[in-house]
């Protein structure tokens, strides 16, 4: 499972970053980097509830 | 009988998705006032005001993703009451029976008296709304906005990026002084200064000019008039409370908002409200009432009000301690704010303009920041927010941020 951020729908709004820092944090140029792209089992919801607040729908998980 | 759920927005859209997720297997029935199925709002003030933006409404789900989520639509017929005691929402003629109710329905604009019929003159709120803000500047329309709120300055900066001429007009002295505070206020009044766009502040609206029933221009009440083909008006919303002021639900008794509990219960049983509409008291924010009109809460509202909706009897609810948070986009700006800005101090570091830091104080607490373009710093900041004695450890780490190397 992997994390997948779509540059070109990114605006930088750091919702990601609020609900999941370990994984996700907003760069000087605003838009986010993803520290961490494969989330344990164990953090999986936590990291699904994160990608599921983006106001513009820029990340994703893949299998 | 099922799920209703009146306001066919966001909140409303989450709720439909959060009750589907936490296991509901019954009818769900999403009841809009608007013909659309929900679309997203923050665009209708910042991109869909750029040149060459389709006219069509782009949802959020389509209506076969909505299908396959198992919920019915009834659109373009706003809720006109409610009978709690026979668990029906009314709609027009039509009576849509509810074991579980979520109230959804967003707010209002204000409109300025005088304007009804008036072409060249709206709010925006809708994105019919937007279209015809858009076509309006698309033809080089001279914008006046009422109102130097937020969506207000949002619109004055499409206007400036096309280089037309925009003018703001604002009661208070200083823009956003209230919500904000003076010095943030007085930062955000130069940004517009900046952009080029013609503040007049401390003044009224006495009427609005007009010819072959379009407007002409702004009669502000100092006596000076503004030549206009657009007026925005952006002086705040009012609850879309109407069809439920013969109802039992208990409304708040200043702007009939919905009054929840912590869980988004309103007074009645068998009904919540999320988003816009819905006053609730923070318990991180010290119980403060709140009643936001952001697209984090109504996103975050209209997921928990379903969950609760549809638990099982006996399941303990959940309860809502959110951190606020809203950005705005200004002339290529970006403001962004978390937490609340009802506070004992605020203290502004780093230049009074694009890469300050606003630090908002409730006793030892950070309760707020306002950060102008600062993306990265922001969510570091939220982290501070009302833990306990956080102050210190917000000035310290604000002082190295504005220090650090540009």
């Amino acid at each position: 499972m992997r994390i997948d951020v779509d540059r070109s729908r990114c605006e930088g709004l750091g919702m990601c970053e609020a609900m999941a820092h370990e994984f996700f944090e907003v760069g000087d140029d605003g838009f986010v980097v993803v520290r961490d792209d494969s989330p344990a089992e164990g953090q999986r919801s936590f990291v699904r509830a994160a990608i599921d607040s983006c106001p513009v729908s820029a990340l994703s998980l893949r299998d | 009988m099922g799920l209703v759920i009146v306001g066919a927005s966001l909140a409303g859209l989450r709720a439909a998705e959060s009750a589907r997720r936490s296991g509901w297997d019954g009818d769900i029935t999403l009841i809009g006032a608007e013909e659309h199925l929900p679309y997203d709002r923050p665009p209708l003030s910042k991109s869909q005001l750029d040149r060459g933006t389709p006219d069509a409404v782009v949802p959020l789900r389509s209506r076969a993703e909505l299908d396959e989520l198992g919920v019915t639509t009834l659109l373009g017929s706003p809720a006109t009451g409610l009978d709690t005691t026979g668990r029906t929402v009314l709609v027009g003629e039509t009576a849509v029976p509810y074991d579980a109710l979520i109230v959804a329905t967003g707010a209002t604009p204000f409109q300025l008296p005088g304007a009804a019929g008036l072409a060249g003159v709206t709010g925006l709120r809708t994105h019919a709304e937007a279209v015809a803000v858009r076509r309006a500047l698309d033809e080089g329309a001279r914008t006046v906005v009422i109102g130097a709120g937020f969506i207000g300055s949002e619109i004055a900066s499409a206007a400036r990026k096309r280089g037309l001429p925009a003018t703001i007009v604002e009661r208070l002295d200083v823009p956003l002084s209230r919500s904000l505070g003076p010095e943030p206020g007085e930062i955000c009044a130069d940004l517009h200064r900046a952009a080029g766009t013609d503040l007049r502040l401390g003044v009224g609206v006495s009427g609005l000019e007009s010819a072959g029933g379009r407007v002409t221009g702004v009669v502000l009440d100092d006596g000076t008039a503004v030549p206009a083909d657009l007026v925005v008006v952006g002086i705040g919303v009012r609850p879309a409370t109407g069809w439920l002021e013969e109802s039992p639900v208990a409304l708040h008794d200043g702007d009939r908002g919905v009054l929840c509990s912590a869980t988004l219960a309103t007074s009645v049983s068998g009904a919540w409200a999320a988003g816009d509409v819905a006053h609730f008291p923070n318990s991180r924010f010290e119980g403060d009432l709140m009643r936001l009109e952001h697209w984090t809460n109504a996103a975050e509202q209209g997921a928990l009000a379903a969950r609760n909706a549809v638990a099982a009897p006996g399941v303990a609810p959940e309860f809502l301690d959110t951190i606020p948070y809203f950005w705005s986009d200004w002339y290529g700006h970006r403001l962004q704010f978390v937490g609340t800005p009802r506070a004992d101090q605020v203290v502004t570091l780093g230049p009074r303009g694009p890469g300050a830091i606003v630090l908002y104080r409730r006793g030892t607490q950070l309760a707020g920041v306002l950060t102008i373009d600062r993306p990265r710093d922001i969510m570091k900041f939220r982290r501070l927010v009302m833990e306990p004695g956080s102050w210190e450890e917000a000035l310290f780490q604000a002082k190295e941020r504005v220090e650090a190397a540009v």
